[in-house]
């Protein structure tokens, strides 16, 4: 969401904002010398360039001013703004792309770098001892809580678990891998992964309420989970989610995103500066990968409790940042109470949504191993290196027993050691690179601790089913030897790592291809918003946590805060690393499957058919196989892909680019997404003063626009049609009373109030007398109608004009934008009072009598107060202003008190009103009673493209005024075509048939052949209880000349023979107006 | 000041809700306040800030009307709230709006000022307590950190989905007015009810 800079309030949504269209188009002064191809490019056309574009904006839900702002639409951003009749600038600041990662070389820390799998994990974190019950359990290593298990069901088995585990680590703790087959193929698919990442792992929880594909790696065991593994898809629920999801607006000066060594680095830095600063992180704890590797766990522990305890920082643990918006918007879903199972509060929400507004964001998202492509890659046992070292060190799991390591880069090594450590046997690791580029000290430690280094080689085959139970090992590339053979249950692979550019890519950021880490790396954005860590490319740990510390400095001292020197760690001395090996496709002998994309089970094979079949970009490529297009979103696989697809086309990777980053990064529900908007919250209820009378009454209601109005009033048991006779009876023969508070109104004050409303209503209205009241229409440029309704001179520089109920804002800020942007000069203000004033509209015969009854000191009879004037008077004792205007042809009053007085009123009424049977009436009769006078409902008998002369009113439309809104549309040559539709009305010739709204009207009595031609359509359609028979309005080509024709109306398979009428079918002459 | 003896109940658009509102500030054990206050006075001015009536209407009312965007003068229990660059919006105690009316009126002059009576177009709801601008977060997209949106500030700006004008009140601890169109009070109500689920105690 935009963040418009009001040139009064300053920055605000965009949500507060309407869009105005194209500034400075002057409204032509010589409207009656221009033609009317000139009038139509005033009214139709407005440029549309790419770039800076001056345009009108009105803060509508703020200070309702009118103002214009410069935008670039080609990448969306507000360059200046300025107000309403202020020059545009001559020049403005573009918005400049900057580095996602500035002056970098300053921040590199002096001294040996590099310490993966430096610190030995030692004796871990775990609590207590056991894990006796767990086959797969190191007996101490972990940060589970060994004191408090945990018993779940998976696939029907019940199982033991501990507080801190994953459903993942639980079950590979149990001994279980699999968790399901795949999507197509059916093939056995295990736990892959430790994180977000999971492709395979993914599974359907059945209680406490079912939710569907879930990946197991990042479910939080809880007491009396139950899940069950899937056929790579998953079932919705069929009942309502019980739970509550909710939402909150947060605001700060520096959002961290990932509270890994970079981000906790970077929330140092911020912290206790005075800046507020949000750090989100998905995971229960804070620490990011430092978890899964055990390193520095010290300085996580410390640093997290300085900084849950720091004022104006907010830690958010398991929040998922899933989306980067226009100026630094950024949703996260924060999952609150799911981890509790049963014990949840239900008045707590389960997820809830954080709109976050930054001024900065940093951006430590971390990077995901990814995978290779190697024949049978896809067996449960396979898992990613740094996936089984984090099942080590996070949860105290064996992922396995013994262990084939498969690597292009240094990584796999520091996790083969910590898994050797752990009692892991490590047969050997397989690096794709030759004997002359090993990482030589990574590869002493490694045999050093008993693990066969195997250089040069790659897996190219593995057995085993459903798990693993071999691999085979082959020379590779340059490199010459012999096939091996391991017998293993767990191969690790590692194809290198991609930075998590997600958000970064979402926020409008630009990637390059980084040809050392074989990955596409950030490079540039528009937005406030810096990379770092290994997100940013920077897998070393000393770089991250320096790229964190220098980028949470630089974005608070650019918010004016003063940064102190954070608290980093000390690290020891490691290996210098030695350059990873770019592969993605391993060569196989066989034809068996090469996965690329395990969640949507693409391969190889599947990729070559897309790239011989001619699709050469990984947009088209993805299209064609789906890779990449599964809940996981590609995350272990998109790479891979364009990797794979980049040597078949044989092309540099670079060159292909990657597909678009799109949001949310990880899925999230749409329950969590509607939070508190479902139901009767889900959009405003509007209600008048006298609404819980008409409940009271059992009034069943319409919406009108966001108004709830009584539609009618059903007695004993009556049906619509019944009760809607009865109403309309009661308001022609003896006295009704309908709630007509929804009515807009707006006061409009000042010495040039008369011309103002002379402009914009076609009829005249500055020669209307002070007491009095006129009808009136109002209009587009374009001519067409817009809104009518009735303006009361209240004085000589004063008015209050109605509107119809669902377009009273609509005129308001019609009035506004003329005032503010075309007529300045004059005098004039406009203030909504629709709410001030409740209206009451009694109408009948019998009305008169009513009234005088509670008005003793009115003169009511119709030489005193005759139609359309009104009058200040009490009514029962309340303050009132009585109008005697008639939406219903019979004598009737429209009283307004106010709304705090309004059941007081209506309550007087009806007692008064009860020896002459007055009756409340909803807006159904309403409709019926106006529709037999012919009175149009705009927006339901006209749409935007109807004249006040096609309803039949061009009384309503001034000859005299030089000029007003739509004058010069009115001589139009298409204003003027005989054939345009005109308002009439239509009585079927049996008095019982009913044609539906909508209805199509044709000239033959049989139908013809298609296309038909077609005369117009029903606008509304009723019963009428006066005329004793159905009627309808309508719109027909050229109408008013075929009064008296006969029509054809097809309903369902019948052609309704119909009579083409005057609109006023009920009382032409007036008669009953004054009673 | 009552301008005339009442002779007819009055009844506030949320005098359904006391009720509720009531009971969730106790069940928050004073974390929220919630209340409505009904009947304000309410009159709303148009004037050319920099024209001679600003200045004699200020006089009139006893306080100068706030230039600056979106904050609130107070002066007694006069308020005078930005609600544009010629547009403000004076809240006093009930049964005085015809006061104020009149007393800008008077001080016009021959100056073009719009004065009309709102009292009736919105009604006040009060929302206080040590949690108020949490519960207000769920709803107002506005940052309403005390740095940026401290006592003495106002703001045109959208509460769920309704429009309100929110009011930052000068007395310590006072919280927010909260002052929402009539017809969508009992929506409004609805909504903070439920947003202020989580901040009841569970019994």
């Amino acid at each position: 969401m935009l963040l418009i800079p009001c040139p009064w309030c300053g920055p605000r949504d965009e949500a507060e904002f309407h869009y105005g269209g194209q500034a400075h188009v002057a409204y032509p002064e010589n409207q009656a010398d221009l033609t009317d191809e000139e009038w139509a490019r005033y009214l139709f056309f407005r440029a549309n360039p790419k770039g800076p574009f001056a345009e009108r904006w009105s803060h509508a839900a703020g200070c309702r001013r009118w103002f214009n702002a410069v935008r670039d639409t080609s990448t969306n951003e507000i360059l200046t703004v300025y107000r309403s009749g202020e020059q545009r600038p001559a020049t403005y600041e573009p918005r400049q792309a900057k580095s996602a990662r500035p002056a970098f070389e300053d921040e590199a820390l002096s001294g040996p770098t590099g310490v993966q799998g430096a610190e030995p994990p030692g004796n871990g974190t775990g609590r207590g001892g056991g894990g006796e019950s767990h086959p797969y359990r190191h007996p101490t290593h972990g940060r589970i809580h060994r004191d408090t298990p945990l018993t779940f069901t998976f696939d029907g088995t019940e199982y033991t678990g501990y507080k801190g585990d994953t459903l993942a680590s639980a079950l590979l703790a149990n001994g279980i891998i699999q968790t399901g087959t795949s999507i197509k193929l059916g093939r056995p698919r295990g736990i892959f992964t430790a994180g977000v990442e999971e492709p395979n792992a993914v599974i359907q929880i059945e209680a406490p309420f079912p939710e569907p594909m879930l990946p197991a790696t990042t479910i939080e065991l809880y007491d009396g989970l139950v899940a069950t593994s899937l056929p790579g898809q998953g079932r919705l629920a069929t009942d309502p989610d019980p739970a509550r999801y909710d939402a909150v607006h947060a605001h700060c000066d520096l959002l961290v995103v990932g509270a890994g060594p970079a981000g906790l680095a970077a929330a140092a830095a911020a912290a206790r500066t005075g800046a507020r600063v949000i750090l989100a992180d998905d995971r229960p704890e804070l620490g990011g990968s430092l978890l899964d590797t055990a390193q520095l766990q010290d300085w996580v522990t410390e640093l997290s409790e300085e900084l849950t305890t720091t004022p104006d920082v907010r830690v958010l643990p398991r929040t998922t940042v899933f989306g980067h918006y226009d100026d630094n918007h950024l949703l996260a879903v924060e999952r609150r109470t799911n981890h509790l199972g049963a014990a949840a509060p239900t008045h707590v929400s389960r997820e809830r949504v954080w709109r976050i507004r930054a001024r900065r964001v940093v951006l430590a998202t971390g990077a995901h191993e990814r995978s290779l492509a190697f024949a049978d890659n896809d067996r449960p046992g396979v898992m990613l290196a740094a996936s089984a070292r984090a099942y080590v060190n996070r949860h105290g799991v064996l992922p396995g027993r013994q262990a084939v390591v498969f690597t292009t880069n240094d990584s796999a090594y520091a996790a083969a050691l910590d898994l050797a450590r752990a009692g892991i046997h490590i047969a050997a690791i397989v690096d794709t690179r030759p004997s002359g580029n090993e990482p030589t000290e990574w590869a002493r430690r490694a045999r050093e601790a008993g693990i066969e280094v195997l250089t040069g080689h790659a897996v190219v085959a593995t057995e085993g089913t459903p798990r693993l139970t071999a691999v085979t090992v082959a020379p590779y590339a340059e490199t010459t030897g012999t096939t091996r053979h391991f017998a293993t249950d767990l191969l690790l692979v590692s194809g290198g790592w991609n930075p998590v550019a997600h958000l970064f890519s979402q926020a409008g950021g630009k990637l390059r291809y980084d040809d050392t880490l074989g990955s596409f790396v950030p490079d540039s954005c528009r937005q406030a918003v810096e990379v770092a860590g290994s997100a940013n490319g920077a897998l070393d740990l000393a770089e991250a946590l320096a790229q964190g510390a220098a980028a949470g400095t630089r974005a608070i001292e650019a918010e004016g805060y003063t940064a102190e020197a954070p608290n980093l760690p000390q690290l020891p001395t490691e290996p210098a690393p030695t350059p990873a090996m770019q592969v993605f496709l391993v060569p196989s002998t066989t034809d068996a499957p090469r996965f690329v994309d395990l969640q949507r089970d693409v391969t190889v094979s599947d990729l070559t058919r897309a790239t011989t079949a001619g699709l050469n970009s990984v947009e088209h490529t993805k299209r064609y196989t789906t890779a990449g297009t599964a809940n996981d979103q590609g995350k272990t696989s998109g790479v891979l892909a364009s990797g794979v697809v980049a040597e078949l086309l044989g092309v540099d990777i670079s060159d292909l680019g990657t597909t678009t980053f799109r949001p949310p990064y990880t899925p999230v529900s749409f329950a969590t997404l509607a939070g508190r908007d479902r139901g009767a919250l889900h959009d405003p209820i509007r209600t008048t003063a006298l609404h819980d009378w008409h409940v009271m009454q059992g009034a069943l209601f319409e919406n009108v626009g966001q108004w709830k109005r009584p539609w009618y009033y059903p007695q004993d048991g009556e049906d619509m049609e019944t009760a809607v006779l009865r109403e309309c009876a009661a308001a022609r023969e003896g006295v009704a009373f309908m709630d007509g508070s929804t009515l807009g109104k707006i006061d409009v004050q000042g010495p040039d109030a008369p011309v103002f409303l002379d402009r914009l209503y076609t009829n005249m209205m500055s020669n209307l007398k002070v007491g009095m009241i006129r009808y009136g229409v109002m209009c587009r440029p374009d001519g067409m109608v817009f809104d009518d309704g009735t303006a009361i001179r209240l004085a000589p520089d004063r008015y209050l004009v109605t509107t119809t109920t669902g377009n009273a804002a609509a005129v308001l800020d019609w009035m506004e934008e003329w005032h503010q942007t075309e007529w300045p000069e004059l005098r004039v203000h406009c203030a909504s009072v629709t709410e001030q004033w409740a209206t009451v509209a009694l109408v009948g015969p019998r009305s008169r009598e009513v009234l005088g009854s509670l008005a003793p000191q009115l003169a009511v009879g119709n030489d005193d107060f005759p139609f359309m004037a009104w009058r200040d008077t009490t009514v029962a004792g309340i303050e009132a202003r009585v109008c005697r205007i008639s939406f219903s042809g019979e004598l009737a009053y429209e009283i307004n008190v106010s709304p705090w007085e309004a059941l007081a009123l209506w309550e007087a009424l009806y007692e008064a009103g009860a020896p002459f049977g007055i009756t409340p009436y909803g807006t159904e009769t309403m409709h019926v009673l106006r529709a037999e006078k012919g009175y149009p409902i705009i927006g339901q008998d006209t749409d935007g493209t109807v004249t006040p002369q096609d309803l039949g009113m061009s009384w309503a439309v001034s000859k005299k005024k030089p000029d007003f809104i739509g004058k010069r549309s009115y001589a139009r040559a298409d204003a003027v075509r005989p054939d345009r539709k005109h308002l009439v009305g239509l009585l079927p010739d049996d008095p019982a048939a009913f044609l539906p709204e909508g209805t199509q009207l044709i000239a033959d009595s049989v139908l013809p052949a298609p296309p038909v031609p077609m005369l117009g359509h029903v606008t509304s359609s009723y019963r009428s209880a006066a005329l004793g028979r159905t009627f309808a309005l309508a719109l027909i080509k050229g109408g008013r000349d075929r009064i008296g024709e006969r029509l054809y109306a097809p309903v369902g398979d019948q052609l309704i023979p119909v009579t083409v009428a005057s609109p006023v079918l009920y009382d032409p002459e007036g008669a009953r107006r004054d009673g | 000041m009552a301008d005339t003896a009442l002779s007819v109940p009055r009844r506030s658009p949320l005098a359904g809700a006391a009720g509720g509102l009531a009971a969730a500030t106790r069940s928050s054990g004073g974390a929220v306040r919630l209340a409505e206050l009904p009947f304000l006075a309410q009159v709303n001015v148009r004037l050319d800030a920099k024209g001679a009536a600003a200045d004699a209407v200020g006089l009139a009312l006893g306080l100068s009307l706030p230039l600056e965007p979106n904050t609130v003068v107070r002066a007694g229990e006069l308020r005078a709230l930005w609600l544009g660059p010629d547009e403000w919006l004076v809240v006093g105690p009930p049964d005085t709006q015809r006061d104020v009316e009149d007393r800008i009126r008077a001080a016009s002059g021959d100056e073009h000022v719009a004065v009309t009576d709102v009292s009736a177009q919105r009604t006040t709801l009060l929302v206080s307590g040590a949690r108020a601008r949490d519960l207000l977060a769920h709803g107002c997209p506005l940052d309403l950190h005390p740095r940026a949106f401290g006592a003495g500030r106002c703001a045109q700006t959208t509460v769920a989905r309704t429009q309100v004008v929110l009011v930052a009140r000068d007395e310590p601890g006072a919280g927010f007015w909260v002052l929402v169109r009539s017809s969508f009070a009992g929506y409004l109500t609805d909504w903070l009810l439920d947003a202020a689920a989580e901040y009841m105690r569970g019994d």
